[in-house]
């Protein structure tokens, strides 16, 4: 028994290696394709064309003024701003309920080659520090005529 | 004063436990075997003192003592009572006197029931237990003092974080993840103590552990599956998993658990894979720590992350330094850790359990590497990267349907070898299971590859554990003359291990299914109507009847009533919710989840007009979604069926 195990040995290291070779290109290949890079707008267009139509996390703030959104064809277009670079963000789907111009968003997506960002999914930052409301901003004032005016 | 008394509990707790991990080696040693009681006592002592601390900081949540730094953090007077004592593990601090708190109970616990066994082994697991223990009252001391000063004392505090007080399951997931994490130091304390006490080749510490394990097991599947309806409930894009790197910290150790739960019954049987083993339940415990350090240390940003600080910097040196103790540990024992049988033939059960720890360790490094791939991506290259859900879903799909095979294949083979006969006759039948659901799989529309071999497989799978079932109570009756409902109670009594396995696997197959099926055919629709129109999908109509608003005491909501159309007759409302918290800038989705058999009609309040005149509405149809939190319950009373102790009970 000892004898054929020790015949046996050196093939299970081998075998062992191979797996874990395999195994381990696999995962690195894997890596390879399917990295997400988080850019700020300014890093995104200093890429030139290499930022052209791979996925991207484009973080900033909303640019004050630049945010439309039509509820009929779920259109919404806003930049994104690092205060030194714009870039044009384009997506479908209700922006989130308190979206606001100045607010932190990180946009994952792709950017095409017309430098319109189309985004496939819309994430807002907060810092986590507590800030109370400013006035006006209250949803009991924001929507007074749901709260106050139901009376439920 | 209630803070003075917690944080007096937890500095005097150190000191007993530092007696207590003394203690231990000196009565080795010197052969004082007298010490051991007061180094047994220090265990006990110190849950004593950990529970007089978390009991105190309840009590200031309670009564709203803002002096108490981790109550004026997390606190606030609007908080529903539930709510208030739910976030002792709303927030950093709390959540680690809470896992200090669980672990003392544990090491309470296990040390009472084995204080009388002879030898060297309990007293060294305790001493490991308290070691662990003192770690963590380190970090209550230092970068995770819950009981810090406040002054001047604040009115009123925040609140717990909005989306952990938006949900009941916030009461359930994290008890059962900490019962579940902290459950893995006990068959870790038990692998060191044989080691350290040169006891490993009797297999007793795996024998002491067993139900341990499996209950820390069964806990944290059922925390994994809680979990996963807390994001479905809350977070209201309609799905339960995302790889989100702190979903991978609680799915890493349930991964190397699994594996273990398996080959521990390959060394009990056989005597083989006994290193393994140990580096499997070491793995295992590294990774509940590495879990917390991912979760608490503020390193990867998500909801679980609470903060960014020093803390990190305690759990990689407390990693490294069991990683490394464990390593010197199992190399001075590989001498004791020989295997004492050898592996018949290709076609036997343990072939199977080899292959099934093969695939969940490959599936363990696959997420770990994604997980922290960005980690060190920062470090080395100093750029900030994710890694996407398809590196995730490409990696474990080939990984996920060999398990599900391998579940199919590994109840049907026996011990050491197969005939052929045996073979074809256990392997061949369970292909008519697989051949049904690759049917349906196909007549709904599935093309994918991965998605037809899931449902084959799982097909596969069902019925080579149900047909256990059967085989087993057909020979009952047969011999026996019994019903099959006696049958059945007979035969799972008789061997609750074994059937309690099978009860499992069928847990996971019912959660594969729903997996496989709500990933496959779900379908959504998104739409603004205002009040009066309707909005469609795949079948079901929903119209919006109005929108309204409350106030709350601790918040405001704003909700459309939608009302479920069958022709032109109501079968029943929807409510979706947006929760505005004062303490958030942006409100917290509550959507609202209609359960049927065959699936869930999912719908989310995505936007409204201020004057509510139109909303815009999702609604996600999710097919077979309910049957993964029923397999998750499946699981947990197969788990639960396999702890139930063996053999015939006289008193109780």
């Amino acid at each position: 028994m000892t004898e054929s195990k020790s015949k046996r040995r050196p093939w299970v290291i081998a075998g062992v290696v191979a797996v874990v070779a395999v195994f381990g290109w696999l995962l690195y290949g894997g890596l390879d394709k399917n990295v997400v890079f988080f850019l700020t707008p300014q890093e995104l267009l200093a890429k030139g064309t290499a930022g052209y139509d791979v996925p991207v996390r484009l973080g900033g703030q909303v640019k004050p003024g630049t945010v439309k959104w039509d509820d009929k064809t779920l259109r919404l277009t806003f930049e994104v701003t690092d205060g030194k670079s714009d870039v044009a963000v384009q997506s479908s789907g209700a922006p989130p309920q308190m979206f606001r111009d100045g607010m932190g968003v990180v946009v994952e997506g792709r950017f095409g080659r017309d430098h319109v960002f189309n985004s496939t999914g819309l994430m807002v930052k907060h810092s986590n520090e507590y800030h109370p409301p400013k006035p006006g901003e209250k949803p009991q004032e924001m929507y007074k005529t749901l709260i106050k005016g139901s009376g439920s | 004063m209630t803070r003075l008394l917690a944080h007096d509990a937890i500095l005097v707790s150190m000191a007993v436990v530092l007696f207590g991990i003394v203690a231990v080696p000196v009565a080795m040693r010197t052969g004082r075997r007298g010490l051991l009681p007061y180094a047994f006592a220090a265990v006990y002592t110190n849950f004593f003192l950990v529970s007089v601390a978390a009991v105190a900081m309840v009590y200031a949540l309670v009564t709203h003592d803002f002096s108490v730094s981790y109550v004026a953090q997390v606190g606030g007077r609007a908080t529903p009572l539930l709510f208030t004592v739910i976030s002792l593990w709303g927030a950093l601090e709390g959540s680690i006197l809470f896992w200090a708190w669980v672990l003392s109970m544990y090491a309470a616990a296990v040390v009472w029931i084995n204080s009388r066994r002879p030898g060297n082994l309990v007293p060294y697991a305790a001493a490991t237990l308290l070691f662990v223990s003192f770690f963590f009252a380190i970090l209550l001391v230092g970068p995770a003092d819950p009981f810090g000063v406040v002054s001047p004392v604040p009115p009123d505090g925040p609140g717990p974080n909005p989306l952990l007080q938006n949900h009941i399951l916030m009461a359930i997931h994290p008890p059962l993840l900490y019962l579940g994490y902290v459950g893995m130091s006990v068959p870790f304390a038990f692998a060191v103590g044989a080691m350290l006490s040169g006891e490993v080749e009797t297999d007793d510490w795996m024998r002491i552990t067993r139900r341990w394990t499996l209950s820390a097991w069964a806990l944290l599947s059922a925390a994994i599956i809680a979990g996963m309806w807390w994001s479905y409930e809350v977070l209201g894009w309609g799905g339960y998993w995302a790889w989100d790197p702190v979903e991978n910290a609680s799915f890493l150790p349930w991964l190397t658990a699994t594996a273990f739960l398996h080959s521990a019954m390959v060394q009990e049987r056989r005597g083989m894979l006994r290193l393994w083993n140990l580096n499997l339940v070491v793995g295992t415990f590294l990774l509940t720590i590495l879990g917390t350090f991912l979760t608490r240390s503020g390193i990867v940003s998500s909801v679980h992350a609470f903060t960014t600080g020093t803390i990190g910097y305690y759990f990689l040196a407390f990693i490294a330094i069991v990683m490394l103790a464990s390593l010197a540990l199992v190399a001075g024992n590989s001498e004791r850790l020989r295997s004492t049988g050898r592996f018949d033939s290709a076609a036997s059960r343990e072939t199977v359990f080899l292959l099934n720890n093969l695939f969940l360790t490959a599936f363990m490094f696959t997420v770990l590497t994604g997980t922290l791939f960005p980690l060190v991506a920062e470090a080395i290259k100093g750029v900030k990267v994710s890694v996407g859900e398809p590196f995730f879903n490409r990696m474990s799909l080939p990984i996920v349907v060999t398990l599900l095979f391998l579940m199919g294949v590994g109840p049907a083979l026996p011990w050491k070898a197969a005939s052929k006969a045996e073979l074809k006759a256990k392997l061949v039948p369970p292909a008519a299971g697989a051949g049904l659901m690759l049917v349906i799989a196909l007549v709904a529309g599935a093309r994918n590859v991965y998605a037809l071999l899931a449902f084959a497989f799982a097909g596969y799978a069902a019925f080579a554990n149900l047909r256990e079932y059967w085989i087993g109570m057909r020979a009952r009756r047969i011999a026996h003359g019994e019903g099959w409902g006696t049958a059945l109670v007979r035969l799972v009594g008789g061997n609750r291990h074994r059937y309690g396995g099978y009860t499992a696997h069928l847990g996971v197959i019912l959660v594969a299914f729903g997996i496989a099926a709500s990933s496959t055919f779900r379908t959504e629709y998104e739409a603004t109507i205002k009040p009066g129109e309707t909005i469609s999908l795949s079948g079901h109509t929903l119209r919006l009847k109005a929108m309204w608003g409350r106030e709350e005491p601790q918040r405001s909501v704003v909700g459309a009533t939608l009302e479920v159309m069958n022709g032109s007759m109501v079968k029943g409302t929807m409510e979706p919710r947006m929760n505005f918290y004062p303490m958030s800038q942006s409100p917290v989705p509550t959507p609202a989840v209609r359960s049927r058999f065959l699936g869930d009609l999912y719908v989310n309040l995505q936007a409204f007009r201020p004057d509510g005149s139109n909303a815009t509405i999702r609604v996600i149809y999710e097919p077979l979604v309910p049957w993964i939190w029923f397999g998750g319950g499946v699981v947990v009373f197969g788990a639960l069926i396999a702890i139930f102790p063996t053999g015939r009970r006289t008193d109780a």
